[in-house]
């Protein structure tokens, strides 16, 4: 009964999302007040009704309603009621429903929040959500329903792929999507705002907390799976430019790129049109990663079942809404006024520069990707892989991060960038001391290691310094520079905290990429090896049973200098149900660096076990810093100038000394 | 041309590059990657002759005949490969298959630890360092897997990694098929 409900549910949303798809672009033609208000009450309606669809779906996982295919494809009775719940998402419809969920999430939260936005451009943001809305619904409807009856029903179910029964990928998927989703609102501002005909910087300003809050998002979802795959995958690689990846990484370079060109429309009311495409670009690709991942074009690791109609399904969607996005752009771009102008060193210009390098990385990642799909086409084999991103990617991203420093001391118009260098003496020392700590830990080569540390060092001091140079630190008494510092606004703080977490990450993939050091090798019970500086005995290995497999668990006595540590116990699974091996590395962090120990195969003579030891120096840093991003973006979210209503352009604008200095 | 006129059409720039980049995925869409190109099918292998690694028995297509097989192409900066690579080493210790190793694009050093560390399944391996022999086998990413029967030419092709799925369902069968 319960999944009939969902099912239902569903049906009556896809009718309230055509009438949130339609009333309310002709109430905004018509400027119809009624119908206007019908496109809110219809995206309310909707996230109830969707909601209900998903409550209902994880009714039927958690109690193992295995009448339910779904449920069989994807659960089983005996696993842990933590990956019941997940596997709702481990599976193609139900990861279809979260999407479109947190698509009617959002299209409630700008249905309730943005009060001071004009109605015409409000109605027109609810109605493409809703078309949107309409698309997904339809797709999940005619090719992905989760509530589809098996009768008779099985037993038991076929149990979820075992490496996604980690808690790190449980909540991967959630906020990978909040960040998908999340920039469809931008999409949708700026298909409105060609409508209107009309960008200027208060449409900066309402696009912003949405770009935000998706960025965060995604910010924290590619964390998340990066570190999923760290430590599952049993070698301690944390990115592999797997298709599925880049699919999330190419939304992410792009929605950096409009974060930052939409600060420039805010305060500078300029590269308007130049934003309005990045906004229907960065939507575009998170659709076109959904395509890659569910129509199986590109093969990979994490993809799910593949079924050539819904490939064709979601290449009408993205067809569509992007295609429908840009040929919009093409006819009414130029109807947007060109904004202010600037010297190439400014603020505006470090932005552009940023943009561009940004906008590149993204190019670079697609071709990586389809590459392999557009020659194919030809007739002509190729293939990508790690070797091409890993030559490319450091050649963009050593001046993005050169800039990053500096940008956020350049004022807007124009700047001397001399006098600036001048005020960064202390990020420049603060690099040359890391590069000489690094030279005396890890030596000379490899350079690249070197290059990379100064460069984190000058990301992370540059974006703190900042902070320390606008507050006068030093140079006035230290309570002036402190009530200084609280008077700053939020989301100058979140631009800092922000850049120093990207420094932060920096570190960590310098460190684990260069200056790792391996010992494969067999032990017996009771052999010692040493890894840099840590002596590790295998004092035994277990057999053991987990509530949906059988483990055998190797325990390693970890010593430094003598005394006891830490204890070890890696294992390597086995799920019967699923037929596969897992293995479940075993990690001691110092928050500077990670222990990692892995039980492999019984060596051929029965006498030992394969066992794997990393030491990987700065790797927690990778997703420390990640979270420091994460961090930054929510106190820029949390800015208030981002909630209170947008001043009217005054007539005199006030002379520029006197504008906040940012 | 007019510099408006120019303007309206550089704005039709990214509407177009779209329209060829979906023309792709279409086409694509028509395509299993998981097929084989239908000029290999049934087609002997391509003809080549790669140095093993770090001094270990290397590759030749001529080792490739007389047996049923597999030839497995994997890298070690490759994800799916170590996701697979279990399995490969059951199928190599527990049921005696021959695995044939093409190691693609990658440092002979890296491959080595890559097999130090994981084990190593394959009978023996080929460093096809600048891909060439893989474009010939029509390798499309990485990993994939090749059933290669008695007389030397390619049956199947397998596109990611292997799944205890895939091997029970298909590969298994198959093998036991051209063996006979």
């Amino acid at each position: 009964m319960i999944p009939e409900i969902g099912h239902y549910a569903l049906v009556l949303a896809l009718l309230l999302a055509i009438i949130q798809g339609t009333l309310p672009f002709a109430g905004a033609a018509k400027r119809n007040a009624a119908w206007m208000e019908a496109g809110r009450m219809a995206a309310y309606g909707q996230l109830g009704l969707i909601a209900l669809a998903f409550l209902a779906l994880m009714w039927a996982y958690v109690v193992s309603d295995f009448s339910v295919l779904n449920v069989v494809e994807n659960s089983h009775s005996q696993k842990p009621m933590l990956y019941k719940v997940a596997g709702v998402w481990g599976n193609h419809e139900g990861s279809m429903l979260l999407w479109i969920f947190m698509l009617a999430l959002f299209g409630a939260a700008v249905a309730g929040f943005g009060r001071n936005i004009p109605p015409t451009l409000k109605a027109r943001v609810l109605g493409v959500q809703g078309l949107i809305g309409v698309g997904f619904l339809l797709f999940i409807l005619a090719t992905s329903n989760p509530f589809i009856r098996i009768l008779p029903a099985p037993p038991d179910g076929n149990d979820l792929n075992p490496l996604l029964q980690d808690p790190g990928l449980a909540f991967h998927p959630p906020f990978l999507y909040l960040g998908y989703v999340g920039f469809s609102v931008a999409f949708s501002f700026a298909v409105g705002a060609l409508i209107e005909g009309r960008v200027d910087p208060a449409w900066g300003r309402w696009v912003r907390p949405w770009t935000l809050v998706a960025w965060s998002s995604l910010t924290l979802g590619i964390a998340m799976g990066s570190w999923w795959a760290y430590y599952e995958l049993g070698w301690g690689g944390w990115w592999f430019w797997d298709p599925v990846e880049n699919a999330s990484l190419m939304p992410w370079l792009a929605g950096t790129a409009l974060l930052h060109s939409a600060i420039v429309v805010e305060k500078r009311d300029s590269l308007k049109t130049w934003t309005i495409l990045l906004a229907v670009l960065t939507f575009s690709l998170s659709l076109m990663g959904t395509f890659l991942v569910r129509s199986g074009v590109l093969t990979s690791v994490h993809a799910f079942a593949v079924d050539p109609r819904r490939g064709v399904a979601i290449l009408a969607l993205l067809a569509l809404a992007t295609g429908g996005g840009l040929l919009l752009f093409a006819l009414r771009a130029h109807t947007l006024k060109v904004g202010g102008l600037f010297a190439p060193i400014s603020r505006e210009g470090a932005l552009v520069l940023n943009n561009l390098l940004l906008s590149v990385s993204t190019a670079v990642v697609l071709i990586g990707t389809l590459m392999p799909l557009v020659l194919d086409v030809f007739g002509h084999k190729i293939s990508v892989g790690a070797p091409y991103f890993n030559a490319i990617i450091p050649f963009l991203a050593v001046p993005l991060v050169l800039a990053m420093a500096v940008g956020p001391f350049l004022p807007w118009k124009r700047a001397d960038l001399a006098g600036i260098m001048g005020r960064l003496w202390v990020a420049g020392i603060v690099t040359v001391v890391a590069v000489m700590a690094a030279l005396w830990a890890h030596g000379v080569k490899p350079v690249m290691a070197l290059v990379g540390i100064g460069l984190a060092a000058w990301a992370f001091a540059g974006a703190l310094w900042e902070i320390a140079d606008r507050v006068k630190l030093f140079r006035i008494p230290l309570s002036d520079s402190l009530s200084r510092a609280g008077g700053l606004p939020r989301g100058a703080w979140g631009t800092s905290v922000a850049h120093a977490g990207m420094g932060i990450a920096i570190a960590g993939m310098v460190g684990t990429s260069f200056w790792l050091t391996e010992d494969v090798r067999v032990m017996a019970r009771g052999e010692k090896t040493t890894v840099a500086g840590y002596e590790l005995t295998l004092d035994k290995v277990e057999q053991a049973k987990g509530p949906n497999y059988s483990t055998e668990m190797g325990f390693f006595t970890v010593r430094v200098d003598g005394s006891v540590i830490a204890t070890l116990t890696p294992e390597r699974r086995w799920y019967p149900v699923a037929r596969m091996q897992t293995t479940e590395a075993a990690i001691h962090t110092t928050f500077v660096s990670d222990l990692y120990a892995v039980l492999g195969e019984p060596s051929p003579d029965g006498k030992g076990w394969v066992v794997r030891i990393y030491h990987h120096p700065l790797v927690p840093w990778i997703w420390m810093g990640s979270l420091v991003m994460v961090f930054g973006g929510l106190l820029s979210l949390s800015d208030r100038r981002l909630r209170v209503g947008v001043p009217q352009r005054r007539a005199n604008p006030v002379p520029p000394t006197m504008q906040p200095a940012e | 041309m007019s510099s408006v006129t120019k303007h309206r059409l550089l704005l039709l720039l990214p509407f177009t590059i779209f329209m060829v980049l979906l023309a792709y995925f279409a086409v694509g869409l028509t395509q299993d990657p998981s097929k084989l190109p239908s000029t290999m099918i049934d087609k002997p292998v391509p003809v080549f002759d790669l140095a093993g690694i770090d001094g270990g028995p290397g590759l030749a297509s001529t080792d490739l005949t007389g047996k049923v097989q597999l030839v497995n192409v994997f890298a070690s900066w490759c994800a799916p490969c170590r996701v697979e690579h279990p399995l490969l080493v059951r199928l190599a210790r527990e049921e005696g298959i021959v695995i044939r190793g093409l190691n693609y694009k990658d440092k002979p050093e890296a491959a080595q630890a890559f097999l130090n560390m994981l084990g190593n399944p394959y009978t023996s391996i080929g460093a096809d360092k600048d891909g060439r022999v893989g474009i010939n086998f029509g390798v499309y990413g990485v990993p994939e897997t090749y059933v290669i029967d008695k007389a030397g030419r390619i049956r199947y092709r397998h596109v990611g990694p292997l799944m205890p799925q895939d091997m029970e369902d298909v590969i298994l069968p198959m093998l036991r098929e051209l063996a006979k």
